[in-house]
């Protein structure tokens, strides 16, 4: 039942979306501000810890999504790790709750250089409709450095890969393949 | 005096279509006995506003749910808690959101507050300014024995998945005890809503738990819609449900791969993960957004299904009819897998009972319970769905009632998109106030709403209660004797919501 399966899947054509594109004014923005910070370079990849300070939870279906078969992060380069310690990358998604804030700061803290942080969703961005409550600071910028907002309401597989793909690309630099 | 007499002798409120009562202090301060006395008046939530408590009960016999008030003299109410455990977290939460206090409640420390906000008691007639004082470090329960260590879990955890904090005494490998420390993704949502008209207030509910962004944003609906006499039209309320349908079978779908994953059992999760892609964008198509957020207003729904988008959804529906069957099969005959869920996470029928646990938690362990039979509500009194229970109570009960529910809402869906009524999707809402509250079945279980409007339509009072408050503390009864390396597997197979429970 199940290998014959694996057998017809292993020789029929893939399931994946062909690849998006990162958008160039993000990559430009993105390489300017990195160029500007002088940090270094990782090559083409990027390992993720993905940090949620207090989303609905929608955001959290919509980056899980992104490890399917159909947009298959990894083929990019991109993969999520466990701990903040292996990460280039903080993921951070929802307002960022007075509750969460020690916690964003500690995995901020244990995220070694060159680190960037992506506020992905519009309560990450500046808090969304939570804003202005006495039970969150605001959007993720209020208690972190942010480097990159991926607006949307959860924003989209597509749209969360094409802010990861721009980060990517700006810190490959020029001339580095 | 029958705890349901006792409930009903209480001075009708006028809220619709569930009447609540005011008793006196005294009266519920009976409370507590009666209902000791009468195991048939299930617990389904507890919330207040300043100085007055509130309760939501089903009386089960009926099948019909009776809310309850009390003033809080002095502040302080009878605790509900020593004879419905499901009380426990509701009473924390009146206390640090309201400042109210229960006399003789099992468990007095704080739930939500974390000593990290400004003010204490945020929803009370005046709140506190914080002191400012070094946060409290929480205290947890104990386990007494030989070797035994803790373990902390969180609020960070290593999947992408929500925050919360999980204390494990373990004895070896195996679980004495587990408790979870929530509250970390508290947004006020419930003080935000205050003082905006429904429709504004709407998108709150739907991001009280955005899996559940459907189910939420019904039940909202729902209640604003019985405070003011709203129909709804015939159109509408079939694209909510047929809305329904598609969260819950997206939901169980996702459950379904996820518990595979977490025992390292890759492909069923690639596979039920594709089919939910197909599904998403069907729902994309269809009503504009990926988990339909925003797409159930009080009134109707804020948009007619696209051209088209019936038929992308019965072709992902199609997809997700033809597999399920194969995928099971795998599942079922995997030797690996079927040791890793038989067996795992046991949660007994009388923990399901006493705490009412809806949704496949309950139904996983012989609890026959689903909001859209009864109380019921349209289109469902029409449709007449089966309830799926399994009594055996582990993950793989769980897991089994999810795959029925999820062959029984293709159907269901299937149903509704072939008989789609004409006519509009919204209905006006009515200048005025009124007191509403509803009872809808997320893929969870229960979703109950309720609120209260001033005569200029605003919300002056307003609580939204996920089903998870009744399921997050029976992980910790069904937990208990299995390995660590087997909580991702029973914290999925439960997969209650975080941020549902933390408001």
């Amino acid at each position: 039942m199940l290998w014959p399966r694996l057998a017809r899947a292993l020789l029929a054509k893939p399931l994946t979306d062909p690849p998006v594109a990162a958008p160039a004014d993000t990559v430009s923005a993105l390489a300017e501000r990195l160029a500007a910070t002088a940090r270094g370079r990782l090559g083409r990849s990027l390992a993720i810890r993905e940090v949620d300070s207090g989303s609905c939870n929608g955001c959290e279906l919509e980056v899980n999504a992104l490890q399917n078969v159909a947009y298959d992060l990894e083929r990019f380069g991109l993969r999520f790790v466990a701990s903040p310690k292996h990460a280039d990358v903080l993921l951070v998604t929802g307002p960022a709750c007075r509750n969460m804030a020690e916690a964003m700061q500690r995995a901020l803290a244990c995220t070694p250089e060159p680190r960037w942080v992506v506020a992905a969703g519009d309560c990450a961005v500046d808090g969304g409709v939570f804003k202005g409550g006495y039970a969150v600071h605001g959007g993720a910028g209020e208690v972190l450095p942010v480097d990159l907002l991926i607006p949307g309401c959860p924003p989209s597989p597509t749209q969360l890969l094409e802010g990861l793909l721009a980060l990517l690309e700006a810190e490959a630099g020029p001339g580095k393949k | 005096m029958s705890a349901a007499a006792l409930i009903r002798a209480g001075a009708p409120q006028g809220a619709r279509p569930f009447e609540r009562h005011m008793l006196g202090a005294a009266a519920w301060s009976r409370l507590p006995a009666a209902l000791a006395a009468d195991p048939t008046v299930a617990l389904l939530a507890l919330w207040a506003e300043p100085g007055v408590v509130h309760a939501a009960f089903l009386d089960e016999a009926a099948g019909v749910p009776l809310l309850a008030s009390a003033p809080a003299e002095g502040g302080r109410y009878a605790a509900l808690s020593p004879v419905r455990p499901g009380a426990i977290r509701f009473e924390r939460m009146v206390r640090d959101l309201w400042g109210l206090v229960a006399e003789g409640a099992v468990d007095l420390r704080l739930w939500l507050d974390h000593g990290r906000w400004p003010v204490l008691g945020p929803m009370s007639a005046n709140p506190a300014p914080m002191p400012g004082a070094e946060p409290p470090q929480p205290e947890f329960l104990s386990a007494e024995g030989e070797g035994i260590h803790q373990i902390p879990v969180g609020p960070i955890h290593a999947g992408v998945i929500e925050p919360g904090h999980f204390r494990f005494h373990v004895q070896g490998e195996v679980v004495v005890r587990l408790e979870a420390r929530l509250g970390y993704k508290h947004k006020g949502t419930l003080a935000l809503m205050l003082g905006k008209p429904p429709r504004a207030a709407a998108a709150f509910a739907a991001r009280l738990s955005g899996d559940s962004t459907v189910a939420h944003g019904w039940a909202f609906a729902a209640a604003a819609e019985a405070a003011l006499g709203v129909a709804v039209p015939p159109r509408a309320v079939a694209l909510r449900a047929l809305m329904g349908e598609l969260e819950r079978i997206h939901n169980h779908l996702n459950d379904w791969g996820f518990v595979c994953n977490d025992a390292a059992f890759a492909f069923l999760h690639a596979r039920c993960g594709l089919l939910r892609e197909g599904v998403l964008r069907a729902c994309q198509a269809a009503f504009g957004h990926r988990l339909m957020m925003d797409r159930v207003l009080p009134g109707g729904v804020a948009t007619d299904i696209a051209p088209g988008g019936a038929a992308a959804i019965l072709e992902a529906l199609a997809t997700v009819e033809a597999e399920v069957p194969a995928l099971m099969r795998i599942y079922e005959s995997h030797a690996s897998l079927q040791d890793r869920v038989v067996g795992t996470g046991f949660l007994d029928s009388a923990h399901a009972r006493a705490f009412a646990a809806g949704g496949f938690v309950g139904r996983g362990s012989g609890r026959r319970f689903d909001a859209r039979s009864a109380p019921g509500y349209a289109p469902y009194d029409l449709l007449a769905p089966s309830v799926a229970v399994e009594t055996g109570g582990d993950v793989d009960a769980r897991l089994r009632v999810r795959v029925a529910e999820l062959r029984a809402s293709v159907m269901l869906a299937r149903r509704l998109v072939a008989e789609l009524p004409e006519g509009e999707t919204m209905a006006p809402l009515p200048p005025g106030g009124g007191e509403g509250a509803a009872l809808i079945e997320g893929f969870r279980g229960e979703c109950l709403a309720w609120l209260r409007l001033d005569d200029g339509g605003l919300i002056r009072g307003a609580f939204l209660r996920d089903p998870s408050w009744l399921q997050w503390p029976l992980l910790e009864a069904a937990i208990e004797g299995n390995i660590v390396a087997d909580f991702p597997l029973c914290n999925r197979s439960f997969n209650c919501s975080y941020s549902g429970v933390d408001l």
